[in-house]
């Protein structure tokens, strides 16, 4: 297969690819940073942050809306790749303050006393000074970048692994995952894990060494960042999913049995998936904390996972752009609610506060979502694909229950 | 002498003048940031909060505004969620371009709060007690430091109780962290043996509480009394209380002394078996005086309950707000910088009587008060002292001894008297 | 003190008016010393503090004056008042705008006072205790038992030696056998450590051998008090409890050698600050002993300049890691008993190793208790989602809002009916109702329509559980709410000092075995119950028997949601009722269903069970961090499905389903 006809099989990808540059280039011109000025750096950097939730969406598609696995547990490697980095940039900013404020003593400091002093900068929040052995490679960039891929890649194998092997699948396989993340972020939230407990890591903003930089430009940088991962990330699902591959993993969520029994070794690639999706949710991760500027155990709390798995829902399964319309719509929409944007709605004897409601409004139109529309909002392009043949057809299906379409490979894209 | 008068008279007048071309530059409405959690597991202690702020830039606005401008509050939920808080300090520092924020309740949401005021110069009042050892450029710390409530409760149950053990129970977060460091190094300067400290940390929201009731009561088999100090936050102190009066923890024998319950969390429960258990504050809702009668009735007539309390931290917000207020009418602006500096030195009557005055390090000189749960859900007052000045860095950490925080002098927060060093500028977060 | 400051200033200010002056106060004063006594001493009586009461107390207790008993006893419940216009003390009672004042000494009326010149006076509970200790003697006889009772409280909270013979003789003359008994017990307690003779003490000793009351171990933990002491070599005549190693868990290096420090014995070791304080204050000509200070920012040129600084003898020489073992090695640490005589510790080490083994078998009961209870909390939680999830393969992620449903149903109802035992009696079979009427609501507008798609029905209540969330956080604000337990609940069951329970976890407990027994009735003795495990094997064939399954899964929906309900009133009483409530125990609920085995109600028991126990374990060996128990816990249960995947309880066969 060439990339030729893998880019015309799969004609979403130009058009998401697209998009995504058009929203990226447009983003730059008004922000604040590197042009007009229209949009705020705070909006900037929610738009960034956006973007790493898409591409963890995507990533979560991938997982669920094709292999079947509803892992509820994927914000756990996103979080840890958010603490991989953020360990670094706590470091390295913190080594910079002690060493400067070092240097005005009379005696030039030893290596030793620097590091001291960075553990009792760091740690004097939660009672303690000395670095514990997780920090051993926070002072080294490119190791610190390697466990960013590392740490969430290991766990998800390892967890995979265990899962897998004894076949633990539908919601035992759900409650599994959820159980892993809860028992995470427990941990983490304990001061005895090192990573500072319930405060955890703060002021990731703050790039060490470039203190002159302004936020305004920090931001579009990161919101550049985020666009390139999301754009690289999708190319490679679209790529995972498409071929032999793509439809070995649908056929396992369709009928995991009688794939096995074709003779595919199912584990191995349900391992492979989710190992893959891990890693990057950690990457999506590690973009994502810095814009955010703290994390914190609560983070990979068990309800992160369950947003994430919403946000696909309602994007829509199954198909890649759909994940990660449905993370960038509800996740910007909770956000203009949540800040009060939306205008309260007088009723006469109530007044709706959106700030109050919307929770609300978001767990009925889930519901229905799921109840009366299970393609999601990504199923609106099928209706549009009926009058503009240009727009792609869908990818994927949408589950293996009864009324999913088991469509034959290879005749679809006529 | 009429020269002089004359003079002063003419130089008052320039004064008024300048103050009034500068009024006119402040931009109409001003607006005041509320940035406390309406969700989430803080919601129980935050949401009173912003009702009192709402309450007071109402009362400010029938009384004329700052400035001839009126107020407009700017009202944010962050939900309990730390990494919230800085998003929406990011959003009302540059989207609403509010002029001061009052918010957080936990520390670790000040924290999060922290870089982001700091980097775009906002104005931050924070209203509740706190570890301390934080001294930033842009926030006020209205609350209690350490050795305005933890160090003369643990001081009351050395002196006045003669306690010889202590538990100390906190939520797992780093204002119970740090205190218990700072109390622990304390009670050992003053003699009590390192084993003869117990100290436990649960999450938010624990209920669970039979096992640590009965391990605290078990404290006390070698014959020692023990006393519990409680750092426990939020609505886990439902059934931490429920336990104790169930196992019957008489305050006689275990005096239970809590720096995050007050009035508002004991409406929550009944109290009649905790009767004689104690708090520390800087305010109590029984405290008799003119002021805190009006408060109290200014306070139910806005929220139209009579049922509802009043407490410590809705007091650090009457003081913080009112000396935010004459601060902006002194500097005659509401730019950060010029109210900041007016913010030294400003004093206002606090609700317990006295008055409290902003010291340069940011923290307020308050009265301590200790008292004891009456079974109607109040506070018997049993000692109140007299102003006491908020320490930013503790004495009773060896590392933090020789730091102090001096924003007028020496314009640093975590200055090193030892080596007459400014450690550094910013916050270390 | 500033709240004292008004007071004296008042206090002085009619003490000189009041005192020499007026002929009333004089004719008073005649008539009865106890308040002269009081005005001698007006400062401390007016704020008295721990250390000072002392003075006033044995002064009142001297002048053997009947009323002074009263006086202190009504001194302590905060009755006595000071009117600051004459500066005399006063029972006092609130009349509104007045207080209504009565005589200390006589107990007649004396007139009233405008309500801002009395201030009521309020002994903290230091000096309630103090105070305590000096009314046991008159109490120890008091007619009254529950007087009685209190002072054997109070003389138990802090025994001294003076109390020994008044309660000694006061157990002639004792009617009531539960307190003739406490008595006896707490006078072996105090001969223990202050009678005369040293066979009368190891007697007593002996006797509280069989014991495991708090007050008997503190007894002979306070007679087991050591001393840690260093010296050259072990004393002779001293009563040594243990010799400590250095270098052991006891004794840290580190520790031992400060010891040695603090007692002169050695010189102390420099700290890294301290050298290098050393050194900048040798600097001269940018260099320290000769060493450039460029070289100074290493550990190496560090330890070299400052050899040379004590070379020349500028600085006292480095401790070394030889020297400090040398120190330790040429002294011995013990612990030395306060108690001089052997004979006596001995006894009560013997003591107190039984106490303390039965100590020690008693708190694994306790411990026991607590798992129990937890383990009943967990299956509350949990049974319902045991019958939706277990029975009908559907997972309801709503569950743990229907536990708060129920939970503020209970609260409603309070509001509702005051009292307490009655408004639980109403809440209990409304909350079913409430949380059976939401259940069935759910399954017919959302759950039946995604009968074949697991998966989704757990999203879709999960859109359900944070609009319930939301919901409740409108109506009834974020604050907790009050579900108080009617008064016979509160309190505990005692078994002795070491196993307690409080009854409303007895309550809970028993709330449990009773919907055990209820489910398992109605699952395997009625026709609902076969229905329902008809249509849990094959709905078709079910079906076809004429059994309606969507009647069923709704009755079974609404029966799993019911008892959600009640689980919640019963969490309120003893937690905090708030909109997240069910937010905590759904996970919890899941994994207990998920290793007790689907599909089975003994399954969920056991599940509870060994979740229950196993956390308390997990706590019981680490009982300062409580989230540590719930990680390993959730780590346990990851495990444990690798091994049985199927949970503790597997269905076989076709009901397995798959």
């Amino acid at each position: 297969m060439t990339r030729k006809t893998f880019l015309t099989e799969n004609r979403s990808i130009f058009w998401f690819l697209l998009a995504l540059a058009v929203f990226t280039l447009v983003v730059t011109v008004l922000s604040t940073g590197a042009g007009t000025g229209a949009i705020s750096t705070s909006f900037v950097k929610t738009l960034g942050r956006t973007l790493c939730l898409m591409l963890v969406a995507v990533a979560m598609d991938v997982v669920w809306g094709y292999t079947g696995i509803l892992s509820l547990g994927h914000m756990a490697f996103f979080g840890l790749g958010g603490y991989m980095i953020g360990m670094w940039l706590m470091y390295a900013r913190t080594e910079i303050i002690v060493a400067e404020s070092l240097a005005a003593a009379a005696i030039p400091p030893t290596p030793q006393e620097i590091h001291d002093a960075v553990g009792t900068q760091i740690f004097g929040v939660v009672g303690a000074s000395e670095f514990p052995a997780i920090w051993f490679f926070a002072s080294s960039f490119w190791a610190q970048m390697a466990l960013v891929v590392l740490v969430p890649g290991i766990l998800a194998l390892v967890f995979g692994w265990l899962a897998f092997r004894s076949r633990v699948t539908g919601v035992y396989l759900s409650i599994l995952t959820q159980a892993m993340t809860l028992a995470l972020s427990l941990y983490l939230f304990q001061n005895d894990s090192g990573l500072r407990g319930n405060n955890g890591l703060s002021g990731l903003q703050n790039l060490p060494g470039l203190d002159a930089v302004p936020q305004s430009l920090v931001s579009i940088w990161f919101f550049w960042g985020s666009a390139a991962a999301l754009a690289a990330g999708y190319l490679l699902f679209a790529w995972v999913v498409s071929g032999k591959m793509g439809s070995v993993i649908r056929g396992i969520r369709d009928n995991e049995s009688r794939v096995r029994f074709l003779g595919y070794h199912v584990e191995s690639y349900k391992l492979f998936v989710f190992t893959l999706t891990g890693i990057v949710a950690g990457i999506a991760g590690a973009l994502y904390y810095p814009q955010a500027g703290i994390i914190n155990p609560n983070e990979i709390a068990p309800i992160a996972s369950i947003y994430l798995a919403v946000w696909v829902a309602i994007g829509g399964r199954g198909r890649l752009y759909g994940a990660a319309i449905g993370a960038g719509v509800v996740s910007l929409l909770s956000s203009w609610f949540t800040s009060g944007g939306a205008p309260d709605i007088p009723l006469g004897f109530y007044t709706i506060q959106w700030t109050d409601w919307w929770l609300v409004l978001l767990g009925v139109s889930f519901v229905a979502v799921t109840l009366l529309a299970p393609k999601g909002i990504g199923g609106l392009f099928d209706l549009m694909g009926r009058t503009h043949p240009v727009m792609p057809a869908r990818v994927g299906g949408y589950g293996p229950d009864k009324g999913a379409r088991r469509k034959s490979e290879g005749e679809e894209e006529k | 002498m009429t020269r002089t008068l004359k003079l002063t008279g003419v130089a008052a007048a320039a004064l008024v003048a300048a103050g009034a071309a500068s009024a006119q530059d402040v931009e109409c409405p001003i607006k005041v940031g509320v940035l406390h959690s309406l969700s989430g597991t803080m919601a129980i202690s935050e949401t009173t909060l912003k009702d009192t702020m709402e309450m007071l830039i109402e009362k400010q606005n029938e009384a004329g505004g700052v400035l001839g401008c009126d107020l407009e509050a700017v009202v944010k939920d962050p939900a309990s969620d730390w990494p919230l808080f800085a998003e929406k300090a990011r959003e009302l520092l540059t989207t609403d371009d509010v002029d001061v924020i009052f918010g957080s309740w936990t520390s670790a949401s000040r924290k999060a709060v922290l870089p982001v005021i700091e980097e775009l110069n906002g104005l931050f009042f924070y209203p509740v007690q706190y570890e301390g050892e934080e001294s930033s450029k842009n926030v006020f710390y209205t609350g209690a430091a350490p050795n305005q409530q933890a160090i003369p409760a643990v001081d009351y149950f050395l002196e006045e109780l003669g306690i010889e053990k202590f538990a100390l129970l906190g939520t797992d977060y780093v204002y119970p962290r740090t205190t218990n460091n700072i109390l622990e190094s304390y009670l050992m300067d003053n003699g009590i043996a390192e084993e003869d400290i117990f100290v436990n940390y649960t999450p938010f929201g624990h209920s669970d509480w039979s096992t640590i009731v009965s391990d605290v009561q078990d404290l006390s088999a070698d014959g020692s009394l023990v006393g519990v100090i409680s750092t426990i936050n939020g609505d886990a102190n439902v059934g931490f209380y429920k336990e104790l009066a169930a196992q019957g923890v008489d305050a006689a024998d275990i005096p239970v002394v809590a720096f995050s319950v007050g009035e508002e969390e004991l409406s929550g429960f009944d109290t009649s078996n905790l009767v004689g258990h104690l708090a520390a504050w800087n305010y109590f809702m029984s405290a008799d005086t003119p002021e805190n009668e009006e408060f109290i009735a200014q306070w139910h007539e806005y929220i139209g309950d009579d049922s509802r309390v009043t407490n410590d931290p809705m007091e650090a917000h009457y003081i913080g707000f009112n000396m935010w207020v004459n601060a902006a009418e002194e500097a005659g602006t509401t730019d950060v910088d010029a109210v900041r500096e007016a913010m030294w030195g400003q004093e206002f009557p606090n609700l317990t009587g006295g008055t409290a005055v902003m010291n340069t390090n940011h923290h307020l000189s308050k009265p301590v008060l200790i008292g004891e749960i009456r079974a109607d859900g109040q506070f018997d007052i049993i000692t109140q002292t007299e102003e006491v000045p908020g320490d930013a860095w503790t004495d009773f950490l060896p590392e933090s001894a020789p730091l102090k925080s001096d924003w007028q002098e020496l314009e640093c927060g975590m200055y090193n008297t030892e080596t007459e060093t400014c450690v550094q500028i910013k916050s270390n977060y | 003190m500033p709240r004292v400051l008004p007071i004296v200033f008042a206090l002085v200010l009619c003490a000189c008016a009041a005192l020499p002056g007026t002929g009333r106060a004089q004719q008073d004063d005649a008539a009865s010393d106890l308040q002269s006594i009081l005005q001698t001493h007006a400062e401390e009586v007016a704020d008295p503090g721990r250390r000072t009461v002392g003075a006033v107390i044995d002064d009142l207790v001297a002048s053997g004056l009947p009323s002074a008993a009263t006086f202190l006893e009504r001194w302590a419940d905060r009755e006595v008042y000071l009117n600051t216009e004459d500066g005399r003390f006063y029972y006092a009672e609130d009349e509104g705008e007045t207080y209504a004042l009565t005589n200390i000494a006589t107990g007649e009326p004396a007139g009233s006072a405008p309500e801002d010149a009395v201030e009521e006076i309020r002994p903290n509970g230091g000096v309630r205790r103090v105070i305590g200790s000096a009314l046991v003697q008159f109490q120890l006889s008091d007619p009254d038992p529950a007087v009685r009772s209190d002072a054997l409280d109070a003389l138990a909270r802090r025994p001294n030696a003076e109390q020994l013979a008044p309660l000694r003789n006061s157990i002639e003359g004792e009617q009531d056998p539960a307190i003739r008994a406490r008595k006896e017990r707490l006078a072996a307690i105090l001969s223990a450590r202050f009678a005369d003779s040293t066979e009368d003490r190891i007697e007593a000793i002996s006797s509280l051998a069989s014991g495991l009351s708090l007050e008997a171990r503190a007894s002979l933990s306070q007679i087991l008090e050591t001393q840690q002491r260093v010296a050259e070599s072990l004393p002779e005549d001293a009563n040594i409890a243990t010799e400590l190693e250095p270098g052991s868990d006891a004794l840290p290096a580190a520790e031992a050698y400060a010891r040695l420090v603090d007692e002169g014995l050695a010189p102390a070791a420099q700290s890294r600050e301290e050298i290098k304080a050393a050194l900048t204050a040798n600097l001269a000509d940018g260099r320290v002993g000769g060493v450039p200070v460029g070289q100074l920012g290493t550990e190496a040129g560090r330890a070299r300049a400052y050899a040379a600084l004590a070379e020349a003898g500028t600085v006292p020489p480095l401790v070394t890691d030889e020297s400090r073992a040398e120190a330790l090695a040429s002294h011995v640490f013990y612990l030395e008993y306060d108690e001089p005589d052997p004979a006596i510790t001995d006894a009560a080490r013997t003591a107190l190793d039984e106490v303390e083994t039965r100590v020690f078998l008693n708190q694994m009961a306790d411990l026991g208790l607590d798992a129990l209870s937890l383990a009943s909390i967990y299956f509350l939680a949990a049974i319902g989602l045991a019958i939706t999830f277990g029975v009908m393969g559907v997972i309801n992620m709503a569950h743990g809002e229907f536990i708060m449903m129920g939970a503020y149903t209970g609260y409603v109802v309070q509001q509702i009916i005051p009292d307490y035992t009655m408004s639980l009696i109403v809440a209990l079979p409304l909350a079913f109702a409430v949380t059976f009427g939401a259940g069935v609501a759910l399954e017919r507008l959302v759950i039946r329509w995604l009968y074949h798609r697991p998966l989704e029905t757990l999203l879709a209540t999960f859109g359900i559980s944070i609009m319930l969330q939301q919901l409740a956080k409108n109506i009834f604000g974020t604050q907790a709410r009050p579900l108080t337990s009617p008064g016979w609940l509160d309190g505990a069951w005692v078994v002795n000092d070491v196993i307690a329970i409080s009854n409303i976890r007895i309550a809970i407990f028993v709330l449990a075995l009773i919907f055990l027994a209820l489910i398992l009735f109605v699952l395997n003795r009625t026709r609902l119950g076969l229905e329902v495990r008809a249509v849990t094997q094959n709905p078709g064939m079910a079906g076809s028997m004429g059994i309606n399954p969507d009647r069923i899964n709704m009755l079974t929906f609404g029966l799993g949601s019911g008892i959600a309900g009640i689980a919640g009133v019963a969490i309120g009483l003893y937690a905090q009722v708030t909109s997240e409530m069910g937010a905590n125990y759904i996970v919890q609920s899941f994994m207990t269903v998920v290793v007790g085995g689907v599909g089975n109600v003994w399954g969920t028991l056991a599940g509870a069970t060994l979740i229950g126990v196993l956390q308390k374990g997990i706590e019981w060996f680490n009982p300062s961090n409580t989230l540590a128990a719930q990680t390993y816990m959730i780590l346990f249960v990851i495990f444990f499905i690798q091994f049985r995947p199927k949970g503790i309880v597997a269905l076989k066969g076709r009901a397995a389903g798959d």
